[in-house]
């Protein structure tokens, strides 16, 4: 339970917690599930989740612990590296309820982490905050528990980054249907975001000159860093540069082009040969 | 009895699909070992919808897992997933590739498989290597009808070959695949973009390719290895099939002049033996190892022309910002 200890999150666990809550049933007010990752010196990461079905009332709260054991094994056999190192529940607060609950995890994980996803839009947007557990109260008597908020941060591989970019629907109108694009789209498309960004910053500079925006020390040192990024090169060198990479990019286009048509023979060939066996 | 219209003509998945294939594909990437896994989902009209996906657990060589604990496995996934009201009907399967190398025994198999049992099922293939380099490559594919019926008779000789009229081209055919998402995935990724802006570390418009050339063109190269290997075999095949025809019309011609001049002799003929059994006739080889090894090169070839184009791409725009100064 120490303190500064940050929650990384990875998108998918999100997406999946939004998917159980879409499927709960019908009288239940919010899923639970347990999440699974791995533990740092001074973060936890959490990779995975998965539901978990329970019955919630007034007064009782039921969770089927069995079968959270059993999906644990079976997640532990695809990657061995995760442990639970928490539980998850959707809706806004947290109840009395979510105190038994985090006993229960507590003694599967040291301190297990509490994520709370907001999917009543309280805000306006899904908000998810992160909890860990302190004990209160006077020792010797009767101890409560108390939860502490944990920055939560949301964490990408490059390769979920560049997904998420894609399964975004670029458009406003709901429910359209995102087709995955050639190669060459997906370089117009980046492109495109290059430009706005460009455009952004010079606007911007554009602005501080005018003397209509405050001007920013640290703004001014990182477009400092990225203009002398930009590599000085002579102007032979970049074309000599330019043309060599061209000239190697034709070449592997016409030699897939000829083995292509090479393959496309030979099966012709050997298709119209005639075999005699009698 | 298969109707020529495709069974299925769109592919649907859900947003957490990918991203569930992605970390897979990702944390499992521990060698050059393939990941594979389930899909789930449902069919509704023409299109395939897949809802949610489960992995396998990778076989190496310490564990033993066999037939029986695969089905286990599958099991209690399913039936754990249905408790939780997850679409617990199969639909197809998923692998990760490096560079498009899929096409070979192992995924006829798994194909055919899953297609006989359910006819709609799909196997989404993933290149975890171009998704890195910003490019989201997930594609679907199904065995063309011509195909089923083919790997059905078990007969992969040039006379079914010809009867079916199958090329490399049509081993199997690709199905377009749309992105869904429900209003509530819609507002998360609103506000994930609000946060994280911009990608830090992706190289969307990186110019380097060379490493990335160098290995395509080496899987190309073997692969055609292995085809020049299979036509080699299948050229020796013709060759000795020739040799042999010959000698058993010699031998034939041997006998007829034999028996006449027995008749002429008039000594009973010599019994007619059968040729099978002297010399016994050579097994054609299967030439759906050279069908694979054909499709797979012309897989490749493909993939190098699309990763050209969009390399050429990138590099015209970085000559056209410099010839601006």
């Amino acid at each position: 339970m120490a303190d500064g200890r940050k929650v990384k999150v990875h998108p998918v666990v999100l997406f999946s917690i939004i998917d159980s809550y879409e499927r709960r049933k019908e009288d239940a007010k919010r899923v639970i599930g347990s999440l699974l990752g791995t533990v740092d010196a001074n973060s936890v990461t959490i990779t995975n989740s998965f539901c978990v079905p329970h019955t919630e009332s007034e007064d009782e709260v039921a969770f089927d612990m069995e079968f959270a054991r059993n999906m644990f094994d079976l997640h532990r056999r695809v990657n061995p590296r995760e442990v639970i190192v928490g539980w998850y529940a959707t809706g806004q607060d947290i109840t009395e309820h979510s105190v038994l609950i985090h006993e229960y995890y507590s003694r599967e994980s040291k301190s297990p982490v509490h994520l709370v996803v907001d999917t009543d839009l309280k805000d306006t947007e899904i908000g998810f905050k992160g909890f860990l557990s302190a004990t209160v109260g006077v020792p010797g008597k009767t101890q409560g528990m108390m939860f502490t908020p944990v920055p939560v941060v949301v964490e990408y591989y490059n390769a979920e980054r560049v997904g998420i970019d894609r399964i975004r629907n670029r458009t406003q109108s709901r429910g359209n249907l995102i087709s995955l694009p050639t190669e060459f789209e997906n370089v117009l498309d980046m492109t495109k975001t290059l430009q706005t960004m460009l455009e952004g910053v010079s606007d911007h500079v554009n602005n501080v000159l005018a003397g209509s925006a405050p001007v920013d020390q640290k703004i001014g040192r990182y477009l400092m860093d990225l203009v002398c990024t930009v590599p000085h090169m002579e102007e032979d060198e970049f074309d000599d540069m330019l043309n060599s990479n061209i000239n190697d990019l034709l070449m592997m286009r016409y030699l897939g082009n000829v083995v292509k048509s090479q393959v496309a023979l030979n099966e012709k060939l050997i298709n119209t040969s005639t075999i005699q066996t009698t | 009895m298969s109707s020529t219209e495709p069974v299925v003509k769109q592919v649907q998945i859900g947003g957490l699909v990918v991203l569930k294939l992605i970390k897979h594909c990702e944390e499992d990437s521990g060698g050059p070992e393939l990941v594979q896994g389930v899909l789930l989902g449902l069919v509704v009209g023409e299109t395939l919808e897949i809802t949610n996906c489960f992995p396998f657990p990778r076989t190496t060589e310490n564990s033993d897992f066999d037939e029986v604990q695969y089905n286990e496995y599958q099991m209690d996934m399913m039936r754990s997933l249905r408790h939780v009201n997850i679409d617990h009907l199969h639909v197809g399967w998923y692998q990760s590739s490096n560079h498009g190398n899929f096409v070979n025994r192992a995924f006829l198999d798994s194909q055919f498989l899953y297609q006989s049992s359910i006819e709609e099922s799909v196997v989404l293939i993933y290149d975890p290597l171009k998704t890195a380099q910003g490019c989201l490559s997930l594609k679907a594919y199904r065995l063309t009808p011509k195909m089923m019926s083919m790997y059905d008779s078990k007969h992969f000789t040039l006379e079914t070959i010809k009867a079916e009229g199958l090329s490399f081209n049509d081993m199997y055919e690709e199905v377009p695949i749309n992105i869904k998402n429900s209003p509530l995935s819609n507002m998360l990724l609103l506000k994930l973009k609000k946060e994280n802006p911009v990608p830090e570390k992706v190289e969307y418009l990186n110019l380097s390719h060379s490493s990335s050339l160098e290995r395509q063109l080496r899987l190309m190269m073997s692969s055609v290895d292995e085809l020049t290997q299979e036509s080699g075999k299948f050229v020796q095949y013709q060759r000795s099939a020739a040799k042999q025809h010959q000698s058993k019309l010699l031998y034939q011609q041997k006998r007829t002049v034999e028996n006449a001049a027995r008749a002429q002799r008039g000594e009973p003929p010599l019994p007619e033996e059968d040729f099978n059994k002297i010399l016994r006739p050579i097994q054609q080889p299967a030439r759906i190892d050279a069908l694979l090894a054909a499709g797979q090169v012309s897989a490749y070839c493909d993939k190098v022309s699309s990763f050209s184009t969009q390399s050429l791409g990138r590099i015209f725009m970085a000559q056209a910002m410099d010839n601006k100064d």
